[in-house]
């Protein structure tokens, strides 16, 4: 399993809620192509698949916010 | 390297919006330098992910909006709600945050200090407001910000009202607050001031926030004339 963490994003950036997911749970993804998409007050940003494989869970849902260093959600790798 | 700038003149929101997503496509594969837009838009309203889970604060029925030919673009880029248009100068930097510092929020306060020097440069005295992301004189809003990022490159950026008909802001309640005023450049200095006028100020100040020292091709010896040779501007249609 491949953890999908909310990355740091500087230094007053503490947490940052979910716009959407580009996928939902079950669907196949490649490494390196966008994954999920965050917003904070100003900006928003997307966090890319760090494997390819099968999005096994998502644990923070669209509209809920996660803390940078969070696991959001576990890819299974191939 | 070179620090291009790319003057689009007057362009409709969503073909500006396209051709940024085409830089950053080219940014990201390093097929070309940070790049900085300048262009104004025909009146439009945006709504950033913020005024998605908000809903409200366009003031104005669909209808009304529709016999304008204002229409409503839904835009990845953080924030609420924003109305474009003639007069506004909107800026899209898109820039690979890897060498500025990997800091979001860091980069907004960046954006912030350009207007800020910009604004200082016409001798009008801007402010921060710490919470509410933008640039303010005495209270009324003159620049908002809202930017995109994808993979450390970003986008979306600033607009810097500098001679907008100011009243086509009661459309909308400015970043999702209320009662919020807006003010202009034309306003402050009580002159009528060109949007083609403020964009090399505006270019002259991204060099200096963001050091850009590198991409000097004017003159050694620090003249003017070497300053005013810094940029190559160029016409993307």
């Amino acid at each position: 399993m491949k953890e999908i963490i909310l990355p740091e994003l500087g230094e007053d950036i503490k947490e940052a809620t979910v716009s959407f997911w580009h996928h939902k749970e079950g669907d196949e993804v490649k490494a390196e192509e966008d994954i999920v998409e965050f917003y904070t007050d100003k900006a928003n940003f997307s966090v890319k698949a760090q494997a390819s494989g099968i999005l096994k869970a998502i644990s923070v849902k669209e509209g809920e916010k996660a803390s940078v260093g969070q696991v959001i959600g576990e890819i299974e790798e191939r | 390297m070179k620090f291009k700038i790319i003057n689009k003149g007057t362009a409709e929101y969503q073909e500006a919006y396209r051709f940024q997503l085409e830089l950053v496509n080219q940014r990201q594969k390093g097929f070309i330098d940070d790049t900085i837009i300048f262009v104004e838009h025909p009146a439009v309203i945006t709504r950033g992910r913020k005024g998605r889970k908000s809903g409200g604060n366009i003031l104005i029925a669909e209808q009304e909006l529709a016999a304008k030919g204002i229409k409503v673009c839904e835009v990845d880029r953080g924030g609420d709600v924003t109305l474009h248009c003639p007069g506004q100068l909107v800026v899209y930097p898109v820039f690979d945050l890897n060498n500025h510092g990997r800091d979001i929020h860091g980069y907004l306060r960046n954006l912030e200090e350009v207007v800020i020097r910009v604004l200082r440069d016409y001798s009008i005295s801007p402010e921060r407001i710490r919470g509410f992301t933008g640039v303010w004189v005495g209270g009324r809003k003159i620049a908002s910000i809202g930017v995109g990022v994808s993979r450390w490159i970003a986008y979306h950026g600033v607009s810097l009202n500098v001679s907008p008909e100011l009243k086509q802001y009661s459309m909308i309640n400015v970043c999702g607050m209320e009662k919020v005023r807006m003010t202009s450049m034309e306003e402050l200095l009580n002159r009528r001031i060109a949007v083609r006028e403020v964009i090399p100020v505006v270019a002259k100040h991204f060099n200096a926030v963001f050091d850009r020292k590198d991409c000097w091709d004017g003159r050694e010896d620090g003249s003017e004339g070497g300053k005013k040779n810094r940029f190559k501007f160029s016409s993307a249609g």
